[in-house]
């Protein structure tokens, strides 16, 4: 999976352009970036600056312009859609800043969805989805729909969502940013504990240092480029 | 099967939405049903002719008779296993408004021509040795409230006065569509009632012949032995002869036709709608179930599953309804249709149209799903 | 103070699609109002206004349709020899003995049909006030010629004026094209009343026409028709004669209508209340906003279910203008009491365009009301602060 240097991603001179309409928005302007594996990164910069682009074009939602992003062993760009999102779902666990579970499933129901994707049985889904809301200490809370749970409770559900199918990476674009600073704590916790315990990947945007304290390596974006 | 559930939480996110839906096609299918029936009602007599039964009459006209001496002179041509013959009658009960069929028929050759007239064998000789009898068809009889042994007056308008007949047998068809609506009694009866002038004519012959494939030659036979007389035939197989009365009220069932598809496609624009305003609300879970993994192709057949499944409910519950409600109600449209059932094809054929309808309204927002960037719908939420 | 109008025209705008799709379903639903109106309405205003009121008909006691009716030479003289009998301008009695049979004819696609072929006499046209010659002239008594009415003559084969049309082992040339104004006559062919008796060897008429001097003596005339031993006849209205021919097929094709339109309406209300549902829905900031801004909860309520009201008569517009074309469309059916075809036309009146504007005005009213009302309802707060 990681490539002889222990790098598990490596973004060689990334740009990415967006255009509305007839304008032009360069975004990330050559961006090179090597994470290794079981490294937990921390990615900060204000606001417009890319971050969360940045974070897309890793877990393989977006592609870029220009340059190569290799994760995992696959040049991302290569892949067709289709190939695309079959390695997305085995790799990559995507934790959002608004959890974005989907209301009308319960908190089981949530964290089933990338299983459905896979071969395994009724049963076998059902075992995992076990251990991953018990991993994330709300295995009592499994049949409630996310209208019944706190913000931080969602937040727990969705990480437990992006561990069930055991992927290489973990992405989470601003986990904590609609918390209150006791769950964030709790959050970051939890994925301490996932990067340590399991030997996880795990690469976090955020805005916010304390967060960014408990990763291994920070690194800034400010106008599309990682400052040296 | 796994992704059932996906399919049915969505739906119970908007559930009045989807009752609404699901109501306003079920009312759609509801309608095609009725109208549908109403069709095949019309070709119940189709579907119940006689392979085997030719009818010949005048060839130009309903209104003119033949001479009963064609009786011989038919039954000696190739193919001919026997011969019938009857006049209409065309007379009611009571009042104007009772109309019914009525056949004066020749006795000793109706039941080998009509095997489909079901009498108990006490009742079809009660019948035969009366010259007054009648029997009546078990519609008649419990529309009116007939048994053996009533004397019902027939009030005749082609053969003036009243005539008093007498119930000697209640006939059952033999098939489900066979009519069971008409009065038969004896021919001689009516020919010896009649002035001189008018006896021994005969209004229509029923042919029996060997087999359904000998129908054409025979037709043309019977007809060619007529043709140069004061009064030629025309000879054809029942189901010809009935599709002819079929056609003339034919243009109605074209209108009808019109009818169901303007239903059909009224509700199915408003499917449309609904499931276009669905979509617009959904593109953020959408995007997160992609970002999860799920490709382009699976999202679209969620999407385009769930329009087919309310399709489907619907279009269930509009069928469903149709046949218990015209079974259960004996529903015969004032005697216009006095077999008024939902066939099993045309609910069959509301199903497949519910579930085309399912399709074509879930296209739109399906395909949409399938090509929606997973970049472009998050950036709306952050 | 009120909402305004612009406001709601505006949306409907800016929810283009939706508002289309919405207001096409409930232009169908009002189109099958205006058609099978039109359909029932056509039907029988054929059959109804086939006969006058000033006229009365005579045919044998029991007779349903002429075509089961024998009225006899004698009996004929008697009946045109009563005083009641109004004078056409030469003195003559307006009276006319006439034949009917039905005849086996092709449509134009070539399949069969039964026509109405009538023996007709020199008062037959006076006697009919919806009846003129429209093409060609009348035909000569004695002579091998016909008249044929004018939906005959569109439907059926070999119909034309000028063409040659084979009835009762003759050939006969069709010299005159009639319009009956929509009516029954439309559909038959007319011919010598003295020539066809013998060809067809029915010495014997089916019917006695004639016109009341006064309309208030029908009573004594009948009266006294019907009591006569010489003869068994029975007196009509025309008018009367011919509508009860029609009623029962009118009756089931207008209640077929009803209820095909009804159940169709609730449809289209369910397909009107998702969509006002949904703009409601995705309204809820603007309603709080106006709220907070001072227009009353009423005026909200009053704004949606004018919007409402506005789809859906726009759609119902849209159903009669595609209703129109639909008017003088030719079809036919069997007329059940004489087994014989009638063709008729489609007939779009203007009441039936209001009535059809009117009932799509009502569906957006029922299908707008709960949600207008749910739009009125909403808290202040909680509308702003949903985003």
């Amino acid at each position: 999976m990681a490539s002889e240097n222990g790098n598990l991603v490596e973004l060689r001179d990334v740009h990415k352009i967006y255009r509305r309409d007839r304008i032009e928005i360069p975004v990330l302007q050559g961006v090179n970036l090597n994470v290794k594996q079981g490294e937990f990164l921390a990615l900060m910069g204000p606001s417009g600056s890319g971050k969360s682009t940045l974070l897309n074009l890793i877990a393989g939602i977006d592609l870029p312009t220009k340059g190569e992003v290799r994760v995992a062993g696959e040049s991302l760009g290569t892949l067709a859609s289709e190939r695309l999102s079959r390695w997305r779902a085995r790799h990559v666990g995507f934790i959002f800043q608004l959890y974005n579970l989907i209301p009308v499933l319960t908190a089981a129901q949530n964290v089933e969805l990338p299983l459905l994707l896979t071969r395994l049985s009724g049963k076998e889904r059902r075992d995992r989805v076990k251990l991953a809301l018990e991993l994330v200490s709300l295995a009592d809370r499994d049949n409630h729909y996310p209208r019944m749970l706190s913000g931080g409770e969602e937040q727990r559900v969705a990480i437990a969502r992006a561990i069930v199918a055991d992927p290489t990476l973990l992405v989470a674009d601003e986990p904590t940013g609609d918390l209150d600073a006791k769950n964030a704590t709790e959050i970051l916790t939890l994925l301490k504990r996932l990067n340590e315990e399991l030997k996880k990947t795990i690469i976090m945007v955020t805005h916010d240092p304390h967060a960014a304290e408990r990763a291994h390596v920070t690194v800034h974006l400010d106008t599309g480029v990682l400052a040296p | 099967m796994k992704f059932v559930r996906l399919v049915l939480a969505n739906l119970m996110r908007a559930k009045r939405r989807t009752f609404l839906t699901v109501f306003s096609i079920a009312i759609a299918l509801f309608l095609f049903c009725t109208l549908r029936t109403v069709i095949t009602s019309f070709e119940a007599s189709l579907r119940a002719s006689n392979a085997s039964r030719l009818i010949v009459r005048h060839a130009s006209s309903l209104v003119f008779p033949l001479p009963l001496s064609y009786k011989e002179r038919i039954a000696q041509v190739a193919g001919v296993a026997g011969v019938s013959y009857g006049n209409w009658f065309g007379g009611y009960y009571q009042n104007p408004k009772n109309q019914f069929a009525q056949f004066a028929v020749d006795i000793s050759t109706f039941f080998d021509l009509f095997p489909e007239v079901l009498l108990q064998p006490a009742e079809k000789d009660a019948f035969r040795s009366e010259r007054t009898a009648c029997i009546v068809g078990r519609g008649l009889a419990k529309k009116y409230g007939w048994k053996i042994g009533d004397q019902i007056p027939i009030i005749g308008t082609i053969f003036p006065g009243e005539w008093r007949l007498t119930v000697r047998g209640i006939y059952a068809g033999e098939t489900r569509d066979t009519d069971e609506n008409t009065i038969f009694f004896h021919w001689d009866y009516l020919n010896e009632s009649l002035p001189d002038v008018r006896k021994n004519q005969v209004g229509i012959y029923w042919v029996k012949i060997a087999s359904a494939d000998m129908a054409a030659a025979a037709s043309r036979s019977v007809d060619a032995l007529f043709e140069n007389s004061s009064q030629p035939t025309k000879t054809e197989t029942e189901k010809a002869f009935q599709a002819g009365f079929i056609s003339m009220i034919g243009n109605v069932q074209l209108l009808l036709s019109i009818l169901g598809s303007a239903i059909v496609f009224a509700i199915m624009l408003v499917t449309i709608n609904t499931m276009m305003m669905a979509a617009r609300e959904r593109t953020t879970e959408i995007a997160i179930l992609k970002t999860i993994g799920f490709t382009d192709r699976l999202v679209l057949l969620l999407v385009g599953g769930e329009a087919l499944l309310l399709s489907l409910l619907g279009g269930a519950l509009g069928c469903g309804l149709a046949a218990i409600v015209f079974h259960e109600s004996d529903f015969t449209a004032g005697g216009f249709f006095p077999n008024f059932r939902v066939l099993p094809e045309t609910i069959g054929l509301g199903l497949v149209l519910a579930a085309v309808m399912g399709v074509l309204s879930g296209l739109v927002p399906a395909v949409q799903a399938g090509r929606l960037k997973i970049a472009n719908a998050l950036r709306k939420v952050v | 103070m009120g909402i305004p109008i612009t406001y709601n025209i505006r949306n409907l705008y800016a929810r283009r699609v939706s508002t289309i799709l919405t207001a096409l379903g409930i232009a169908l639903v009002a189109w099958v109002f205006i058609f099978t109106l039109a359909l029932a309405g056509g039907f029988q205003a054929a059959l109804r206004s086939t006969g006058s009121r000033d006229n009365v008909i005579v045919t044998r006691s029991g007779s349903t349709a002429e075509l089961t009716s024998i009225i006899a030479r004698e009996t004929a003289s008697v009946i045109a020899g009563q005083p009641e009998i109004a004078r056409a301008p030469d003195g003559t009695p307006l009276v006319t003995s006439e034949l009917v049979v039905l005849w086996n004819l092709e449509r134009k696609n070539g399949t069969p049909t039964n026509v109405v072929v009538r023996g007709v006499t020199s008062k037959s046209i006076p006697l009919r006030p919806n009846v003129h010659l429209a093409e060609g002239r009348m035909f000569r008594p004695g002579l091998d010629e016909i008249v044929v009415g004018k939906l005959a003559s569109a439907r059926f084969a070999h119909c034309s004026v000028g063409d040659r049309l084979k009835l009762a082992g003759r050939q006969w040339t069709i010299v005159g094209m009639i319009d009956a104004g929509g009516t029954a006559f439309d559909s038959e062919i007319w011919g010598d009343v003295e020539l066809f008796m013998p060809m067809f060897d029915r010495p014997v008429y089916q019917s006695v026409t004639f016109r009341l001097d006064d309309r208030s003596h029908f009573g004594a005339i009948q009266k006294r028709l019907e009591a006569d031993p010489r003869m068994s006849v029975q007196v009509k209205r025309e008018d009367e004669f011919y509508a009860a021919q029609s009623e029962a097929l009118s009756a089931l094709l207008r209640g077929l209508g009803i209820f095909v339109t009804l159940i169709m309406a609730l449809g289209a209300v369910f397909g009107a209340l998702n969509t006002m549902y949904a703009a409601v829905g995705s309204r809820t900031k603007e309603i709080g906003t106006l709220l907070a801004l001072g227009f009353s909860r009423r005026s909200v309520l009053a704004s949606f279910l004018l919007e409402s009201i506005l789809l859906a008569s726009f759609g119902g517009i849209l159903g009669c203008l595609l209703a129109l074309p639909v008017s003088g469309f030719t079809t036919s059916t069997m007329n059940f009491a004489s087994f014989s075809e009638i063709a008729f036309r489609f007939r779009v009146t203007p009441s039936m365009l209001l009535s059809g504007i009117a009932f799509a005005a009502i569906m957006g009213a029922v299908g707008g009301f709960f949600p207008a009302r749910k739009a009125a309802r909403r808290a202040i707060i909680e509308a702003l602060r949903e985003a």
